[in-house]
């Protein structure tokens, strides 16, 4: 409930109510775009133009379209990939490292000892290499369930439900 | 509905990821506001992976950060581009229109230019001519000058006869070449049909010999005519003739008369 007045609140151009959601997802949205791009530079300039554009664009947003978070992740993946299409970026990153969100949480030193950081890093180290790949693939990278059922080999179905196991080990450890 | 089963089917945990299609999440919309525990689901799932995806940020910035670009319309670069094109064609077409505004005016200066020099060279010609003329003129009194300073010169006043008393004239004659200017300034134009004759006298007896008639007296500018003559005169006279001259001067026409000096 408390969201979705934040919600409006921001789509009447309320900067507190923005700052309050920025507060809550600029990491997850700079997580995503960094997982994608690989450059701390870029992921940092991103992340902004995501959340300026979310800013100039709130009308377009509607809960009955689907969450709000949702929303502004489907911003920064569709940027973040725009952004390593461009000429510019290709020239700078002929040989962008393959490390999935699992390898950059997991090489984190500077993580902060939250309990959310640790249970994360548990998480990632026990996870198995399907459900890494699952999640890699659907919430980091945007990926169609066909999309990943293709590039993992795997029945569109199996995809669901092993993503739904995925996710609920990841509640367990860090909710 | 069976909660649990839509639950365990995995969906909103696609729900989140926004892997489904329009309808879907409409479907899930109307849902989640009837069944409660269906909205707890989707939040949970919501801040694991919220948590999850923060987990593989490096860093991020604080909301400082972008708090001032909120009022601008977006991003830097979009804005600069199109400025940079509009100065170029701005200039361009300042550019052209000054050149073809001045070849304008200098193909104007050109035309006017031109015509000041002919009007230059017509009053330059009609300067030249008067200044030949001038010269002509110069040369013309020097050398009437000369004449009357000739020391060979006899001077010889006409005076106004009779009813012309009023008019006057002057002879200078050179023995040495048989010439007389006369001087006929104190005559008035001749009317029409008539002529001025010029007369030399001899007195004893009174015998008058026609030196000719002045043809172009109206017309002549100095009133000065050179004259033959090679008589022995002892007197000049001027009567007006009927044109073409007499034989014999008519007496009552006499205007000048003057008597030449006996030579020392």
């Amino acid at each position: 409930m408390e969201l979705e007045t934040l919600v409006i609140q921001f789509q009447d151009k309320n900067h507190a109510a923005f700052e309050k959601l920025y507060g809550m997802y600029s990491k997850s949205i700079h997580g995503v775009v960094y997982n994608i791009v690989k450059d701390t530079a870029i992921a940092d300039e991103l992340m902004q133009d995501v959340f300026i554009k979310a800013w100039h664009k709130s009308d377009t947003y509607s809960p009955k379209k689907g969450r709000f978070f949702t929303w502004i992740l489907n911003i920064a993946r569709n940027a973040a990939i725009d952004k390593t299409r461009s000429k510019a970026f290709k020239q700078s990153k002929q040989n962008l490292n393959t490390d999935y969100f699992v390898d950059i949480i997991a090489s984190h030193d500077n993580l902060d000892d939250s309990t959310d950081a640790i249970g994360i890093k548990k998480f990632v180290t026990e996870l198995g290499e399907k459900c890494k790949a699952v999640i890699e693939l659907l919430y980091f990278k945007g990926f169609t369930q066909k999309e990943a059922s293709e590039e993992l080999q795997m029945p569109i179905g199996t995809i669901k439900t092993r993503n739904r196991n995925c996710i609920q080990q990841l509640r367990d450890m860090v909710l | 509905m069976d909660i649990k089963a839509y639950i365990e089917s995995g969906i909103l945990e696609l729900y989140v990821a926004g892997q489904l299609s329009e309808t879907e999440n409409q479907e899930i919309y109307d849902l989640l506001q009837q069944h409660p525990e269906l909205l707890q689901e989707v939040i949970e799932i919501e801040q694991a992976v919220v948590k999850l995806t923060a987990a593989a940020s490096p860093k991020a910035n604080g909301f400082s950060s972008i708090k001032e670009r909120l009022s601008t319309n977006d991003t830097k670069v979009v804005e600069l581009t199109p400025k940079k094109t509009n100065w170029i064609s701005y200039t361009g077409w300042a550019a052209s229109i000054i050149l073809a505004a001045g070849l304008f005016w200098t193909l104007n200066q050109k035309t006017e230019l031109e015509q000041q020099i002919q009007t230059a060279e017509i009053e330059n010609q009609y300067l030249e001519t008067q200044i030949e003329d001038a010269r002509a003129d110069l040369a013309a009194t020097k050398n009437l000058l000369n004449v009357i300073r000739d020391k060979n010169i006899i001077a010889v006043p006409l005076g106004g006869q009779g009813d012309f008393a009023s008019s006057f004239a002057k002879v200078y004659w050179n023995k040495a070449d048989n010439t007389i200017y006369l001087d006929a300034e104190g005559l008035p134009n001749a009317p029409k049909g008539k002529v001025w004759q010029v007369w030399s006298l001899t007195l004893n007896p009174l015998t008058p010999t026609s030196l000719g008639t002045i043809e172009d007296f109206n017309t002549d500018e100095n009133k000065i005519f050179s004259i033959a003559n090679a008589n022995k005169s002892e007197a000049f006279g001027i009567t007006l003739e009927p044109e073409g001259g007499s034989t014999s001067p008519t007496m009552e026409q006499l205007y000048t008369l003057g008597v030449v000096a006996a030579a020392p």
